[in-house]
């Protein structure tokens, strides 16, 4: 017998985007205030398991198609590679700059290299944490 | 600021990345890997002799000075210890070109492999406690994949007691680092060993460096060996050998690091303690290498001998007897994944690992054996080869010390060594052949060469030891004045 999941299912279809905003919000939170790529990504991947429970593996992964490893991996590159420009510069590893921009609509803003590299330990994160969980319910 | 000291780190762990991507290519992979890793030795070599011109380097990451940032700290030990991990890498990933079936190859093997580097060159180079943690985790995690690569039920057995040991004794560590930072306030090495040589090392010091001992002790395989012997044979022959020769070192090296720099002032508790660790695990060791018959378990209870034999020299703390154990700690590197190479060799061709099952094995393979004889000699430390000045120096510094009981220990240890490489010597190599060419399970096709290119490094390092003689000095002289440290940290 096929179980009932309308209730789950509406349910997801508007917490997944509460998740995702308010994961956006920590993300972008996190260079003074807590929250960061971590955090940003750990709840990322939560929104994303929720999909997989409501909706099913197949059907996710007919609409986003992702290989979580690949994007784990990709994650690590761009952190490191963060840290890699300030070797180029004559800096040490790891080095964070930053500045500020005026941007046409959100005005005087503050832009860091930290953003960069806690966008490659979100999709990092958001790689990790979904793949354990897949590989987790795939195996029988 | 030295920037190459992150490079043994980020090095292997973007090649590791950039192979997840590439995961179909086994051919790209492989030479990747071998590409990351010989380039690896090099920076190594660079390093060495940075330091043996400049003293020691120090990068502090990301800019931030050395008591709030995490510094990277590269001493003669450390750079010595990368350049033989690298050379053993080296080795062992051209063996598992041949050996490591197709499947695991395609089950990131490689990728592993080098996330394994990363972790120990890490634990070489860091110069905060936490980050040592992390780069402990880093190996293990990595380790705890490999040694089930295949699934056989053995594996998993002998995994999950290994993943189980490793667990606790990483709450340990956790459990030492979390007291000793609410005794001292920081964790940087360089700072935690000024502020207890500020204010002595009390009774509750001394108690967190035993806390530190146990966690260290059990990683390396001194006295709370239990878990080794199992899991070091299970794994496929490339990854054992690399387990032989890097896991438990790296725990010799964190107790070199702590116990050296940090916990110095009570050696009549600590060291003594360690002294009486390595004694019983000599014994335990050589009881266990003498009386098994089977190639696996003697070869694990060599290295669980080598474990108390190092730990020896290191008590004496004096120049004599860190420069021994400094050099019988690299020569046991590649030595360790020599001998496991060598017997995963054997159990390939012949199918079997006990030895009243083999014999006559020369007339088949006589360069295997050959050079199975001459990594025999130098582990027991014939002179020339390379494990002869390790053994006389470290047994000068233990009798300097007046550690009498201990270096006649020692040397009891060393002839156990002798009397179970032999009896493995003459049973698989020697007596009547028992097998004829076409019974044999396997050919040894692509295995010879990094048997023979291991080979080569330990005669290198046995017959050029005067060479390198400068360079273990240093190594020594600094791991004995901690302020060299110290000011290099915080210049």
């Amino acid at each position: 017998m096929k179980p009932n999941n309308v209730i789950l299912q509406t349910v997801t279809q508007v917490a997944v985007f509460i998740i995702f905003t308010f994961s956006i919000y920590l993300f972008m939170n996190g260079h003074h205030n807590p929250g960061g790529g971590f955090i940003g990504g750990l709840s990322t991947a939560a929104a994303i398991v929720l999909l997989y429970l409501s909706f099913g593996i197949e059907k996710v992964r007919e609409n986003i198609r992702i290989d979580y490893k690949k994007l784990a991996a990709v994650g690590v590159f761009i952190a490191v590679g963060t840290g890699l420009a300030g070797v180029i510069f004559g800096q040490p590893f790891l080095t964070q700059i930053f500045g500020h921009v005026q941007l046409p609509i959100f005005g005087d803003t503050e832009l860091a290299s930290a953003l960069v590299f806690d966008t490659g330990v979100a999709l990092a994160v958001i790689g990790t944490a979904v793949n354990i969980i897949l590989s987790i319910c795939e195996d029988r | 600021m030295n920037n190459l000291l992150i490079a043994p780190v980020v090095i292997p762990l973007l090649t590791g990345m950039a192979l997840i991507i590439l995961q179909k290519n086994i051919r790209l992979q492989r030479a990747l890997s071998l590409i990351a890793l010989c380039v690896t030795a090099i920076i190594a070599v660079m390093l060495i002799n940075r330091i043996s011109h400049g003293g020691i380097q120090t990068l502090q990451l990301g800019g931030w000075e050395a008591p709030f940032g995490i510094s990277f700290v590269g001493d003669m030990f450390s750079a010595l210890l990368l350049l033989a991990t690298s050379i053993v890498a080296i080795g062992c990933v051209i063996f598992a070109f041949s050996s490591t079936e197709r499947r695991q190859e395609k089950l990131y093997f490689y990728p592993l492999f080098l996330f394994l580097i990363t972790g120990v060159n890490g634990s070489f180079l860091t110069g905060d406690l936490f980050n040592l943690y992390v780069f402990f985790e880093v190996f293990l995690v990595a380790s705890y994949v490999m040694i089930t690569l295949g699934g056989t039920q053995k594996q998993l057995r002998e995994s999950l007691k290994y993943i189980f040991t490793n667990i606790i004794s990483s709450a340990f560590f956790l459990m030492g680092v979390a007291y000793l930072y609410s005794i001292t306030g920081t964790l940087n090495l360089a700072h935690l060993s000024m502020r207890i040589a500020e204010v002595g090392q009390d009774g509750l010091i001394t108690t967190v460096a035993l806390l530190f001992l146990i966690v260290f002790a059990l990683k390396a395989g001194l006295l709370l060996f239990f878990w080794l012997p199992g899991s070091y044979s299970v794994p496929p022959t490339a990854v054992s050998a690399i387990f032989a020769a890097l896991l438990t070192k790296v725990g010799i090296y964190a107790i070199f690091r702590m116990f050296t720099l940090i916990f110095y002032h009570e050696p009549q508790v600590t060291h003594l303690v360690i002294g009486i660790l390595a004694a019983a695990t000599m014994i335990l060791g050589g009881l266990g290498a003498i009386g098994f018959w089977d190639l696996r378990n003697i070869l694990t209870y060599n290295v669980i001998i080598s474990v108390g034999f190092i730990m020896l020299g290191f008590v004496s703390m004096t120049t004599n007897g860190m420069m021994g154990s400094i050099y019988y700690l690299l020569h046991d590197m590649i030595i360790k994944a020599l001998v496991f190479l060598i017997g995963g060799t054997i159990i390939h061709l012949t199918g079997t690992s006990r030895l009243k099952e083999i014999g006559g094995l020369i007339r088949l393979q006589p360069w295997l054996g050959w050079m199975f004889l001459i990594a025999a000699l130098s582990m027991v430390g014939i002179p020339p080869l390379s494990g002869f000045l390790g053994k006389v120096f470290i047994t000068r510094g233990a009798f300097e010390s007046g550690y009498f009981w201990l270096g006649a220990i020692g040397l009891v240890a060393s002839l156990c060594i002798l009397y179970s490489m032999i009896k493995l010597f003459m049973n698989a190599f020697w007596g009547d052949t028992m097998l004829n060419e076409e019974e044999l399970k396997g050919n040894a096709k692509g295995l010879l060469f990094p048997i023979a290119f291991l080979t080569c490094a330990s005669l290198v390092l046995g017959i050029g030891a005067e060479g390198i003689a400068g360079y273990v000095t240093q190594a020594a002289n600094e791991l004995l004045n901690p302020n060299l440290y110290i000011q290099a940290v915080f210049k």
